[in-house]
């Protein structure tokens, strides 16, 4: 299978034509925006934390499938996680796609993004939504 | 040996020993004739040593060298050698105009004339120092074909415009500008004109008297030179009286502790040891272009688009391609294949080996104008083959049929 055939897979070109939790929330507490400036990429998330665990997640963005793809099943991943929880999956998530680290359990169908770490060009893609992530649950 | 396609590519080390690649980014960096790659590597081994140092003969060849450059990048622009400054690349040079004549002769309320189709270089100088002298950008705008809308001129040199600061050849559109009307008109209204040729020195002859400017800016890198060198042209009576933009050894008269004199153009504008080795490669690139000849480049590149554009055209209906369609549009295709995202057909397009950029190119007013968020862009140069464009077309069919149901 070409790296390409690896990476865009069935379940991308799904949450690339229906991304999940797109738009904007009621009541976030917290509103995010995250920009990749070399090519224009952009998105803003929304979260709303309750009791320590991200109650509702949203986002909204313009970018490439991978960049789009990722922030669809992030969103959708983190609800109802801790906070602690969901940073520890931001960093399983990096370390999978930066690092090339066998792609964790939880990760579930994001583990159909562990072919980017082969594409250099495009980690700053899939990382988009999660570097937004971490600097929205920065104390 | 003629001069042939294939001559020329056996000219590039890079390119004659990649067969396999498509290299169709040379509007964001050319690639380098083994002729510029030697000059450099022999100023290195065999006769290196600071320039303006004269006391001992080592340090004499070597600014011989360097001045010997100026005066070939001189004769490549049809310019005076002392009107040819060293800089690092387009984007010094237009910030070396912006800080040094504009925040000196920007009041409040006086105008900078820009266009819509600028790239990043030669607007963020601009707001900076808008920013400190209270002076107003506006932009010449863009038709839908890619053209600037001369008709809006009118209206828009007041007599508060101070400076015209436009691109000779657009990254993106390929759009070359009528920048000899823009400049008869702009000196009318005693705007300053400068010009943004980071494109159209490498791709077309450029004779900076004809243009009626008073600024030319180009970096050596996009003309086969290597990265660190570009020239600042600047028409002497206005450099004359320009003040420096960088201060430092080598641009001085005298120096007290608490004050300075400066030395005359070009020297009052290279402060510091400047990129020696750099300029006297780039001096070779300016050689090399002129022995193909830039008429022949500029041929060339437009056959090349024409070829792929009629392609295009016919063969793939997916792709839109931006730009005016005519004379006045050198080698460059930005384009988008239905609603894919650049970055998504630029990837795939490099599984086959065919080297495109993705995104803004530095250009995000104008792809916010063209209601986009980025476009890949292939753009041709004297080693680009017929054969290579029609890689990139099949290419781009191959792109299609992977992603026909994200199309």
């Amino acid at each position: 299978m070409s790296l390409l055939e690896e990476l865009y897979k069935e379940i991308l070109l799904r949450h690339y034509k229906r991304p999940l939790n797109f738009g904007v929330l009621e009541n976030p507490t917290v509103r995010q925006p995250g920009v990749n400036p070399s090519c224009g990429d952009s998105l803003e998330l929304e979260l709303r934390l309750e009791d320590g665990r991200i109650a509702e997640a949203a986002w909204k963005g313009q970018g490439c499938a991978i960049s789009m793809a990722s922030a669809s099943l992030m969103s959708e991943l983190i609800k109802g996680q801790t906070l602690p929880q969901a940073l520890e999956l931001a960093r399983k998530f990096k370390a999978m796609v930066v690092e090339g680290a066998e792609p964790a359990p939880e990760l579930g169908d994001l583990r159909a993004l562990a072919g980017v770490h082969k594409l250099h060009a495009r980690v700053k893609c899939a990382t988009l939504a999660w570097n937004a992530l971490e600097e929205a649950l920065k104390p | 040996m003629p001069l042939t396609l294939e001559s020329i590519r056996q000219d590039f080390p890079l390119i004659a020993g990649r067969p396999d690649l498509v290299y169709l980014d040379s509007t964001a960096s050319s690639q380098k004739p083994q002729a510029v790659i030697e000059a450099m590597s022999r100023f290195y081994r065999e006769s290196y040593a600071n320039v303006h140092r004269g006391a001992y003969s080592l340090s004499l060849a070597a600014t011989d060298a360097y001045e010997q450059a100026r005066h070939t990048l001189a004769r490549f622009i049809g310019a005076e050698p002392e009107e040819v400054i060293f800089v690092r690349n387009t984007t010094e040079a237009l910030n070396l105009v912006a800080y040094a004549w504009g925040l000196h002769n920007l009041r409040e309320d006086d105008e900078i004339l820009l266009t819509e189709m600028e790239h990043h270089a030669n607007l963020v100088p601009w707001h900076l120092v808008a920013r400190r002298t209270g002076a107003r950008i506006k932009a010449i705008p863009v038709t839908p074909e890619g053209r600037l809308e001369l008709a809006a001129l009118d209206e828009l040199l007041t007599e508060r415009v101070r400076v015209v600061s436009l691109v000779h050849m657009s990254n993106v559109l390929g759009t070359v500008n009528p920048v000899v009307e823009v400049a008869r008109r702009a000196k009318a209204v005693g705007a300053l004109v400068v010009v943004d040729g980071a494109q159209s020195a490498p791709h077309l002859p450029v004779d900076v008297k004809a243009l009626g400017a008073d600024f030319f800016a180009f970096s050596g890198h996009k003309m086969c030179g290597p990265t660190g060198a570009g020239v600042l042209w600047g028409r002497a009576e206005v450099l004359q009286d320009l003040p420096p933009f960088l201060g430092g050894g080598d641009m001085i008269l005298e120096v007290h502790l608490d004050r300075s004199t400066y030395a005359k153009p070009p020297q009052r504008f290279e402060a510091g040891t400047p990129p020696i080795a750099e300029a006297i490669a780039l001096g070779a690139a300016a050689e090399y272009l002129m022995g193909v000849g830039m008429e022949r480049v500029w041929q060339h590149d437009r056959a090349l688009l024409e070829h792929c554009l009629a392609r295009l055209d016919a063969e793939l209906p997916e792709v839109r391609t931006f730009g005016p369609r005519g004379e006045d549009r050198g080698g460059v295709v930005a384009f988008s294949l239905g609603d894919l995202h650049a970055h998504d057909v630029a990837c795939a397009l490099d599984q086959h080996g065919i080297a495109v950029r993705a995104g803004h190119h530095c250009a995000q007013p104008l792809h916010r104008k063209l209601g986009l968020a980025s476009t890949a862009r292939a753009s041709f140069y004297l080693y680009t083959t017929f054969e290579e464009v029609d890689r990139f077309v099949e290419g781009l069919k191959q792109v299609r049929e992977f992603f026909k149901d994200w199309l």
